[in-house]
């Protein structure tokens, strides 16, 4: 199940290596003019790849080992994170972080699915698959937000909630579908990135917000497309014209009138730089904030409605 | 499993087909015992040895439930393919062929009417429609459903029937979660009561969302109700799932649903709990 690399390295690598090593190089007089070219000829095939990419190749790269998860967005953009543990029910779920930090010194709550970087980690937040415990700290926190009247940040990044016998025995589907509820009517402004994979109901659950983000090679999905082909054509081979046709880039949820805006990422992906990455988030987040901020909480409540209400394409 | 204790009771004897007149008889999908078929459809689709419930059409549920006539909600909406999605088969095609059949044109049929006396707004799902699965449409015409409650003041009834979201639509259905969900909530700040009945089967983004969240949850016995499909989590766990895993029984002991209720018996247990909460 694992996924490596960039559907896009390759002859990229071979100039990358170049430019190392004539930049590692000493004084010699003609290499600043090779740099240079060697620089613009990088930025130009990364370019040209990324236009070239299929959905499965985004699917790929939304699913990178190497991107930054979501406590590396919190280390780059928030001060003094403090993570709260658990539901008050059952346990304490690692698939999803929760708590508050200061944004510019402002109190926010902020609420994440976390995958893990190592083998150890990856099994610790069992690969960023929610426990139904792991909704209902995150509505848990997003309720202390409610009452302290902090504004709520999300960040979706999930294969999809987990399937297992717990999961079941202790109601996977309630806790998604009471959070969907609750955060629809939660009194304070919430806004939600998708990050790297937006697994169907288990992203959403924490996705009902005034404002939907994607990074730019995020995905968001009704279902994974190795599962989509499974179940239309009994076999798993099929995931790459699944993915084409389940439409699940940005620039087709953007198409739908799902999401608000695509955070630009930096050449080749936000693993790439994900400095640049942060930023470029921190600064949306910002203006995003600002706007809800000056929205009196009923209005903000009817615009949210109206935001899920108009989602759907049908004839009448 | 050991290959001595493989179960043999299953296997399809052949032979029977020929010797019953097609159409007439039936074996019962659980206890196997021959049923007279029109017998199964006048105990309301109920086998009458052993209480079987099978899968019932949404119009022919709304009679069931409502006290005498009743007006269809939003019939004419119609779903249109936006992802132009194409798999194995194409969903144009497929909406094209069931659209042309005798069932309803969509997976859910709503309707108001007076269930007990009470003004009551009902929405059924209709399995035989792509599998109950909910698109745009379903999530429209349930959330106009909830919408009609909350304007008339009337209660809501949800019988779901379905495998969950319909990928044809893409993130479009799974944002349907979201809207019917919302949409729950103004009902809910109301103070009018909701009803989810749940038959067999209930899973996926159906359960994940409107199913899993009336004032009341009632299932249906022996209904599959899970938020994964079984053979989902056995390829996950690596092993074969407990009998009765998932079933009705199952999600009353887990603390999911709040009573398990035959079909018969399903109508005067709606008025009660209208009585109990509006009366």
């Amino acid at each position: 199940m694992r996924e490596t690399g960039d559907a896009a390295d390759g002859p990229l690598q071979a100039l990358e290596r170049e430019l190392h090593e004539l930049a590692g190089g000493s004084g010699d007089a003609g290499a600043g003019g090779r740099i240079e070219e060697l620089r613009s000829e990088i930025r130009q095939l990364r370019q040209d790849m990324f236009q070239r990419m299929t959905a499965y190749d985004k699917v790929r790269l939304a699913r990178h080992p190497d991107r930054p998860y979501f406590l590396d967005y919190v280390d780059a953009i928030f001060d003094e994170f403090e993570e709260w543990h658990g539901d008050r029910n059952f346990a304490d779920d690692p698939a999803i972080v929760a708590g508050f930090a200061f944004y510019k010194q402002r109190p926010v709550c902020l609420v994440g699915q976390q995958k893990g970087r190592d083998t150890k980690q990856r099994k610790f937040r069992n690969f960023g698959m929610p426990h139904p415990e792991g909704y209902r700290k995150a509505l848990r926190i997003m309720k202390l937000a409610e009452k302290f009247s902090r504004p709520v940040l999300t960040f979706i990044d999930t294969p999809g909630a987990y399937h297992g016998m717990g999961p079941e025995e202790r109601g996977q589907a309630e806790a998604i579908a009471f959070n969907l509820r609750e955060m629809a009517a939660l009194r304070v402004p919430i806004v939600a990135t998708v990050i790297g994979e937006g697994g169907s109901g288990g992203a959403l659950a924490i996705g009902v917000a005034d404002r939907v983000n994607m990074l730019q090679f995020s995905i968001y999905s009704v279902i994974a497309p190795e599962s989509c082909s499974a179940i239309l054509w009994r076999d798993q081979e099929h995931a790459a014209e699944a993915a084409e046709a389940l439409k699940l880039t940005p620039e087709d949820l953007q198409r739908f009138d799902l999401i608000d805006e695509i955070v630009a990422e930096p050449d080749g992906g936000a693993h790439h730089s994900p400095d640049t990455m942060a930023e470029t988030l921190a600064s949306i987040l910002d203006a995003q904030l600002l706007e809800l901020d000056a929205l009196p909480v009923d209005e903000l409540l009817s615009g949210r409605y109206r935001k899920f209400r108009r989602m759907g394409e049908f004839g009448e | 499993m050991a290959w001595f204790k493989r179960e043999t009771k299953s296997i399809d004897v052949g032979e029977e087909k020929k010797t019953i007149p097609e159409g007439l008889w039936q074996k019962c999908e659980e206890c196997k015992a021959p049923v007279w078929r029109q017998e199964i459809e006048e105990n309301d689709h109920v086998c009458p040895k052993c209480g079987h419930h099978y899968t019932v059409g949404a119009m022919e549920r709304l009679d069931s439930l409502f006290d005498g006539d009743w007006e269809e909600l939003d019939g004419a909406l119609r779903a249109t393919d936006p992802l132009r999605f194409v798999a194995a088969k194409s969903y144009s095609d497929t909406l094209d062929r069931i659209g042309g059949g005798p069932g309803p044109r969509e997976a859910v049929v709503c309707g108001a009417g007076r269930i007990g006396g009470f003004e009551a707004v009902v929405a059924a799902m209709e399995y035989g429609f792509i599998g109950g699965s909910m698109g745009s449409v379903v999530g429209e015409k349930i959330t106009r459903a909830v919408e009609r409650a909350v304007e008339r003041r009337a209660a809501l009834v949800i019988v779901s029937c379905s495998g969950g979201a319909r990928m044809q639509e893409g993130v479009l259905s799974l944002m349907q979660m979201a809207k019917v969900s919302a949409a729950l909530a103004r009902l809910d700040r109301e103070k009018l009561p909701y009803i989810s009945v749940l038959t067999h089967p209930t899973t996926g983004g159906v359960l994940a969302s409107f199913a899993m969240l009336g004032d009341l949850n009632i299932a249906e016995p022996g209904a599959l109700i899970g938020f994964a499909g079984p053979r989902v989590i056995e390829q996950t766990i690596r092993q074969k799932l407990p009998d009765g895993f998932q079933r009705s029984e199952f999600l009353r002991d887990h603390g999911m649903v709040d009573a398990i209720v035959e079909r018969k018996e399903m109508k005067p247990y709606l008025v009660r709990a209208l009585k109990f909460f509006l009366g």
